[in-house]
């Protein structure tokens, strides 16, 4: 009887999971994921709409071809048509698949252009923290006058440390960037030593960290939670063991953890720079 | 001046005079001859692949499950990763498509004796295994610290590849590079001026055979492309062994000229990789169909078009850069541009089968799965354009489905079509039509299964060059190397068909394909004569 029931259980688990896109991960994949992790900021929301939308597009014309590919094999077979013709030109079909294409293009570049507004131009930053992609963890900096004055060093979890902190094996960190809901963040990203990328999918962020650029991107989001990216340029052995881990809390509660950190983590740019007019 | 009586001597064609048929070792290393160098380039890209294939079923083992199960130093998949990119695309793609059958059709199918520069052409062969050796050899020297070989993608960014793998094996595969890249350039200026040049009289350019019009524009971005990848890994040696900074930031250089370099180069080269292939397809169409190809000039001239605006998109390469918006915007719209020439194209096949009289054979299956298969890569090529989704999709599994479904399930469908189509003319022999149209169904199957799920992995957010992933990912991921075992499987029927060819009686006749196929190399004998149209034919009509 239990063996019937896991055995159903099982079953029931496989065929949830396997209506991949209603089960998309938010902050994470989830087994058999078909799309994009949920979206939680307004350009990521933006972006998963726009792909649907694209995606569509591309899913007809697919099967316009295809279906023209059946037809021909159906009907010009030379069982089927024993004679060739010989029409080599018609100008008007040349015409429109000329046109109706580029129609399509022009069609799916205005709400691309606005996209990429969105996702490029800075708006005015809540706060601003800077990540620093390293052979083989992030580090992550809050400046003093945002009530921080410290950095701290966010490394992969091992499989046992991951499953004792009951979070995703490959994702999950000792010390994750800790940032307020509701508010816009501006990233600093940067290479420290060859060019990595942080990327978080479900709020639509991706940059690349080189050394000697400092790369600058941005989100907002209202939804409290754990968010995962994984390194995405490759950096070196390490390269798929340097996870990017983002949590997002209350406002009262990141006001809280930023006195508490201020204390553990050390403190960087404690001696004010020597100007040399003083 | 061609004289009289040595015309008479060695006749039109079909008689070999012994004075110019090298035998033995010296008709391969010192060959002249472009149907002998044509061959040795496709046995070394069978061997290549081979070895390329090697690589990436290594991968898919690995990959199969999440944990490390193969590759206990990840940095050994890395270069794996790194070795299969070069491997497939400088020593199996280019050479079966350029040097293999662009030297042995392209003279043939404008009535040319040879190649304009016979000699030249044997060293642009015999650069490859020197390449290719340098190559193999970095895999066995250090590169990062504690490895051996180079780990860094075949893009080779620095720092990684400098400061990040201060061992030799990269140095030995810049050597690689150089080898290669002089091979296609001397290639390149091989075929521009035999094109130009050499076609019989009376066939214009507006007559020549399209796919003599693919390899022209492909040479010509071999010849422009080849030498900015040439000067960027050469500042890539400099800077890791003669101290200059070019892309050290530390002393005042810019990772980002690298890609900028780099891809100036890259772009051009996956049209390098398709093109040849274009115009394959377009012979094979045009023959089973019984019928002229749809629209000559503008399959010519589309082709023409991808080529040229092929040179100004580089940077949706780099949409995660940091590039301004401007800038973004800029190559969003010219990446969008190049997909109006490549539809044109697409519906043009299909209106040269619409009213043909198909005849389904191998090769036919191959091109057609080739319409459909380029058409699914190249919408998701679309997608990846737009800068606003690349922000979630670059260096994702989505990118490698997309350009494995233009390449692996695109280029080298093409080739197949191609060397089931030209493998009687080549050889005499036949590979029996249903070998031909079993290892296609199989490579469909395989090739499908292995590459569609990577779109899923991608957009759930699975990176690039990872030797190990979340378990979420670790559904999609079996699926696919189930289909790369089924892919793999399905090259021992290509190669059992040829065994089965060459052990048969059955001898090729001159146009084994019927009346469709109306371009030159049909009215030699199947395999032509050592020398042939050493007197030219004269060009009547267009024949395509």
């Amino acid at each position: 009887m239990i063996r019937w029931r896991n055995g159903a259980a099982a079953l029931l688990a496989l065929t949830a999971g396997s209506v991949g896109e209603a089960f998309a991960g938010t902050g994470q994949p989830s087994p058999w994921q078909l799309g994009m992790q949920t979206p939680v900021t307004e350009s990521a929301i933006f972006l998963n709409h726009m792909h649907d939308g694209v995606n569509i597009v591309i899913g007809l014309i697919s099967l316009f071809v295809l279906a023209l590919l059946i037809v021909v094999i159906v009907r010009f077979n030379e069982k089927a048509n024993p004679v060739p013709s010989k029409t080599t030109h018609h100008t008007g079909l040349e015409i429109a698949w000329t046109l109706i294409p580029a129609l399509i293009l022009v069609g799916i570049s205005i709400p691309s252009f606005r996209l990429l507004k969105m996702q490029i131009e800075l708006p005015k930053a809540d706060i601003t923290v800077k990540a620093v992609g390293h052979q083989w963890y992030w580090s992550y900096e809050y400046p003093q006058d945002q009530g921080g004055g410290f950095g701290y060093d966010s490394y992969m979890l091992d499989p046992e440390g991951a499953k004792k902190a009951n979070q995703p094996n490959l994702l999950a960190v000792d010390n994750e960037l800790v940032l307020p809901a509701g508010k816009t963040v501006v990233v600093q990203v940067v290479g420290q030593d060859v060019i990595h990328n942080f990327a978080i999918p479900s709020f639509g962020v991706r940059m690349d960290a080189v050394p000697g650029r400092l790369n600058q991107t941005w989100f907002k989001t209202d939804v409290e939670g754990m968010y995962y990216g994984q390194c995405s340029r490759l950096c070196g052995a390490n390269h798929a063991f340097m996870p990017i881990a983002v949590r997002i809390v209350s406002p009262e509660k990141y006001a809280a953890w930023l006195v508490d950190a201020k204390k553990k983590y050390a403190e960087i740019g404690s001696q004010p720079l020597k100007v040399a007019a003083e | 001046m061609a004289n009289a009586v040595a015309d008479h001597a060695h006749g039109a064609y079909g008689h070999d005079s012994h004075a110019d048929h090298p035998t033995g070792w010296r008709r391969w290393v010192m060959s002249t001859n472009h149907k002998d160098i044509g061959t040795m380039y496709l046995i070394f890209a069978i061997v290549a692949g081979l070895i390329g294939g090697f690589l990436s079923i290594m991968m898919r083992l690995e990959l199969a499950e999440p944990g490390l199960q193969y590759f206990s130093n990840p940095q050994t998949y890395n270069v794996f990763v790194t070795g299969h990119g070069l491997i497939m695309v400088f020593f199996v793609v280019m050479p079966a498509m350029i040097g293999g059958y662009g030297n042995w059709f392209v003279p043939l199918m404008i009535g040319a004796p040879d190649m304009a520069f016979p000699r030249m052409n044997n060293i642009s062969f015999w650069l490859l295994p020197a390449s290719l050796s340098l190559l193999l050899i970095s895999l066995f020297v250090e590169g990062a610290p504690g490895s051996n070989g180079f780990g860094g993608g075949w893009t080779v960014y620095p720092p990684l590849s400098v400061a990040g793998h201060p061992g030799p094996a990269l140095d030995f595969g810049i050597l690689s590079l150089h080898l290669a890249g002089a091979s296609s350039i001397l290639g390149a200026i091989n075929f521009i001026t035999t094109i130009l040049n050499m076609r019989a009289p009376g066939m214009t350019m507006h007559k020549m055979p399209l796919f003599a019009w693919a390899l022209l524009v492909t040479a010509f971005l071999l010849l422009l492309s080849l030498p900015v990848l040439a000067g960027a890994i050469t500042m890539l040696l400099t800077d890791r062994n003669f101290g200059t900074s070019f892309f050290d930031p530390t002393n005042g250089g810019d990772p980002i000229l690298y890609q900028h370099l780099f891809w100036f180069f890259g772009h051009p080269e996956v049209y390098i990789m398709i093109l040849p292939g274009f115009g394959i397809v377009s012979h094979i169409i045009s023959t089973f169909s019984k019928k002229p190809i749809f629209g000559y000039l503008g399959m010519a001239y589309a082709m023409v078009a991808i080529g040229a605006v092929g040179f100004i998109v580089w940077a949706h390469h780099m949409y995660t850069a940091g590039l301004s918006l401007n800038t973004q915007r800029y190559f969003v719209f010219a990446t969008m541009v190049i997909a109006v020439p490549t539809g044109v194209k697409i519906f043009s096949w299909i209106a040269t089968m619409w009213g043909g009289s198909i005849r389904f054979s191998a090769a036919m299956h191959w091109a057609v799965g080739f319409i459909f298969l380029f058409t699914v890569g190249g919408v998701t090529g679309v997608v990846l354009s737009n800068a606003g989704l690349d922000r979630n999709l670059h260096n994702t599994y989505y990118v490698v489905a997309h350009f494995h479904y233009v390449l692996s399930l695109g280029a080298v469908f093409s080739i197949f079509a191609a060397w089931y189509y030209w493998f009687p003319k080549m050889s005499g022999r036949i590979i029996p039509e249903a070998i031909g149209k079993l290892h296609f169904w199989v490579a469909f199957v395989g090739a499908n299964i292995l590459f569609f799920p990577m779109h899923f992995t991608g957009l759930a957010g699975m990176p690039r060059h990872y030797v190990d992933y979340p378990e979420a990912f670790a559904g999609w991921n079996k699926i696919s190397s189930y289909g790369s075992y089924i892919f793999a499987f399905g090259l021992l029927i290509f190669f059992y068909g040829i065994y089965k060819a060459f052990t048969s009686p059955v001898r090729a006749a001159d146009s084994p394909w019927g009346e469709g196929a109306t371009t030159l190399e049909w009215t030699l004998s199947s395999p032509p004569p050592y020398h042939q149209f050493e007197t030219l034919p004269r060009i009547s009509n267009s024949g395509h």
